[in-house]
């Protein structure tokens, strides 16, 4: 099952690799991390990507909270939130398949950030799948590199009820 | 005031009367300090043991124990004592020096990151970067450790950082940790729910943990147990929560056991688990015990609820408060004792009946039968300390607690552990009688402490079950690997008769249990360290 928990840590030296070993130790596997401090400069949002059973997941959210660097633990499931990552791709181009990765971008709302004689750096910012969809699209040209944020989440919204 | 004075200070404030520990130049400002106070230090002789040390005063004190020692190879050699304590949920302050603030990092001489070593043993740790934080640190540390689930917290200190001048030493009054506050009371619809299970059980238990001499509840489930006659089982860490001759006391489950306490935990339909976290060493298979009875745990960590179990009514807080709550509820006592009479009766039975039978041999001192004429012999509040291998599975089921109180490392199963948790508890409670049982390869593991022990007058008592090998994994060997033994041959080992003298101690010696009677009598007599020897077969099992 996957799940994402958000978690809210004090923003401290030492603490991402607080987190990460408990994950470690505890042999809860990471998908994916993504780190940033959020409006309160001593707080940072950790969104942490993980699969495991229900047993596992429970654990995962119980673990976090025991951390003394925890503020608050967030969990939900993708269905329940907004997800998205940001890539940033480079590619060589050559005059035969310059147009066919700008039609590409064009479909999945990519963006050319940076260009020269024969690279071209493409940004995408959207839901992990259409990330992965947009590397499989850019398969036939050749990828020079490729760096990812992770998964980044919050729940959707929801008035309160009063 | 420097920063090493401002240590000493907070030390004080905590009500320290101890520090265990071993000197190096990056934590020698701090043992500068502790000299203008009335703090008394011990020299312990390795880093490891001033760990175990400060966990065995924690644990009869009540109080964290403290431990100081140098950077890099001080702080490195003290993390099995840490883990060993994290293990148990001992509280303890282990304070360690660290080389200058500005060379942290590269590699320096003694230099080792020692707060990231620790990481997965610590319940908390600190690096100190600024002088002024000392007291508020040391004020967090000690509410971290001895409270909520219990636990060793590091404050990792560069010497410049203790050489700093501070410039206002305030104290704070209050801990202020958005991130930390344990549960203490536990949910009053969950009590509620524990009473309405207890009214429909048949066959309830409890299974008491080490966390019941934690949270200090001995007296509140005793309590509990006797009002409402309900019987109890304990863990290895829980041994001692119930005095072990107590009609309401049916022994230790595990796979190391009582026979008839597995039996009655598994025959119960109501199990309450208090303070435990459901290993593998006391429930083989925790998912089966829950497919025929309602389990109840009971926990101040959260975590432990639904690790290795999932419980039917989970109970979240300190277990003394959930006892006082608990006999608050206005349960009609007849309602509950009718019913359960008939399960003490078939419980009484297999106590009488499942007893383990041995065949000692008897050209050796029986370990069973010695332990157990030894705890007949101990004072009523004595402290009995197991070390780890045979003798502590013996201890375990052979000593008698009677108002004592009875030691162990029972989640890390560090060997050695007994001399300097002895030596801890000794100093907690001077006039209590302190008892070491190791065996000959525990012991050598620190017998480094002998001097420890003299130097500081601190009169353990010890005894080593002699069999000139490493018991346990023989046994291990022997069932395992069809007596194809390996590496636990321990000849080579020190006549420990010269080696009492060497360290001025006396000693004695008993070879078969003709003359036990009076070789414990005089083993016990008089508040002085003794080392009794004890040659047991080596071919015994437990």
């Amino acid at each position: 099952m996957k799940k994402i928990y958000s978690v809210l840590v004090e923003n401290r030296s030492g603490v991402l690799c607080k987190v990460a070993g408990l994950f470690s130790r505890r042999c809860f596997n990471i998908d994916s991390l993504a780190v940033g401090e959020t409006e309160d400069p001593a707080v940072s949002c950790m969104t942490i990507v993980s699969n495991g059973d229900e047993r596992t997941i429970e654990q995962i959210e119980k673990q976090l909270n025991k951390k003394l660097d925890v503020i608050k633990v967030k969990t939900f499931d993708e269905g329940e939130s907004i997800t998205r990552e940001l890539m940033l791709i480079k590619v060589k181009y050559n005059r035969s398949n310059r147009r066919d990765i700008m039609e590409n971008c064009d479909i999945m709302h990519a963006g050319i950030v940076d260009m020269s004689k024969h690279m071209m750096l493409i940004q995408i910012c959207d839901v992990p799948e259409r990330i992965q969809l947009f590397i499989r699209m850019l398969k036939t040209v050749s990828i020079v590199e490729v760096a990812r944020t992770g998964t980044l989440a919050l729940p959707k919204c929801r008035d309160v009820e009063h | 005031m420097i920063g090493a004075d401002a240590i000493v200070k907070c030390l004080e404030k905590e009500g320290v009367e101890i520090v265990f520990g071993y000197p190096g130049v990056a934590i020698c400002p701090f043992y500068n300090s502790i000299l203008d106070t009335d703090i008394r230090t011990v020299l312990i002789r390795t880093e490891q043991n001033a760990a175990h040390a400060a966990s065995g005063y924690a644990r009869v004190s009540g109080k964290a124990g403290v431990c100081a020692v140098t950077s890099g190879p001080g702080a490195t050699n003290v993390i099995t004592g840490i883990a060993t304590a994290f293990a148990d949920s001992i509280p303890i302050i282990c304070i360690t020096g660290q080389v200058n603030s500005e060379l942290m990092g590269s590699d320096v001489f003694q230099e080792a990151d020692i707060a990231g070593a620790v990481e997965s043993f610590v319940k908390y740790s600190y690096v100190v970067k600024n002088v002024n934080d000392i007291p508020r640190i040391f004020r967090e540390a000690f509410h971290i450790a001895n409270t909520g689930r219990k636990g060793p917290v590091l404050i990792d200190i560069p010497i410049d950082i203790q050489n700093a001048s501070i410039s206002r030493f305030h104290y704070p009054e209050e801990v202020s940790l958005r991130t930390y506050k344990p549960t203490v009371k536990g949910n009053m619809v969950q009590i509620k729910r524990v009473v309405e299970a207890l009214k429909k059980a048949k066959r309830p238990i409890i299974c008491a943990g080490g966390g019941v001499h934690l949270s200090g509840a001995v007296e509140e489930l005793r309590e509990f147990s006797r009002r409402y006659r309900i019987p109890v089982v304990s863990t290895i860490m829980g041994i001692g929560v119930m005095p072990t001759r107590d009609p309401m006391y049916y022994g230790n489950v595990g796979n190391n056991g009582k026979p008839y306490a597995n039996r009655a935990m598994n025959e119960s339909d109501l199990l309450l688990m208090v303070g435990a976290r459901v290993a593998d060493r006391a429930v083989s298979q925790p998912d089966l015990i829950i497919s025929n009875k309602v389990l109840v745990h009971m926990d101040v960590d959260p975590a432990e609820i639904g690790k290795n179990v999932g419980p039917h009514i989970p109970l979240v807080g300190d277990i003394r408060h959930i006892f006082q709550d608990l006999m608050d509820q206005e349960i009609q006592k007849e309602e509950l004792h009718r019913a359960y009479e008939d399960w003490i009766h078939t419980l009484d039975g297999y106590r009488e009946n499942m007893k383990v039978r041995r065949e000692p041999n008897p050209a050796y001192v029986d370990p069973a039968e010695f332990i157990t004429r030894l705890s007949e012999q101990m004072e009523e509040d004595a402290v009995y300390v197991a070390d780890v291998g045979q003798n502590q599975i013996w201890s375990c089921c052979y000593h008698i607690v009677k108002k004592g109180r009875f030691l162990t490392s029972g989640g890390m199963g560090t060997m050695g552990y007994s001399i300097p948790a002895a030596m801890g508890a000794k100093l907690a409670a001077p006039d209590r009688q302190v008892i070491a049982m190791c065996g000959d390869g525990s012991f050598q593991m620190s017998m480094m402490e002998l001097a420890t022990m003299r130097q500081h007058g601190i009169p353990v008592k010890i005894i080593v079950l002699n069999n000139g090998c490493l018991g346990m994994v023989r046994q291990y060997q022997h069932f395992t690997y069809k007596d194809n033994y390996s590496v636990i041959d321990l000849s080579g080992s020190p006549d420990l008769e010269k080696l009492s003298a060497a360290y001025g101690m006396d000693f004695l010696r008993l070879e078969t249990m003709e003359k036990a009677e009076e070789t414990i009598a005089a083993f016990l007599k008089e508040d002085r360290s003794v080392l009794l020897e004890c040659i047991i077969d080596p071919a015994d099992l437990v």
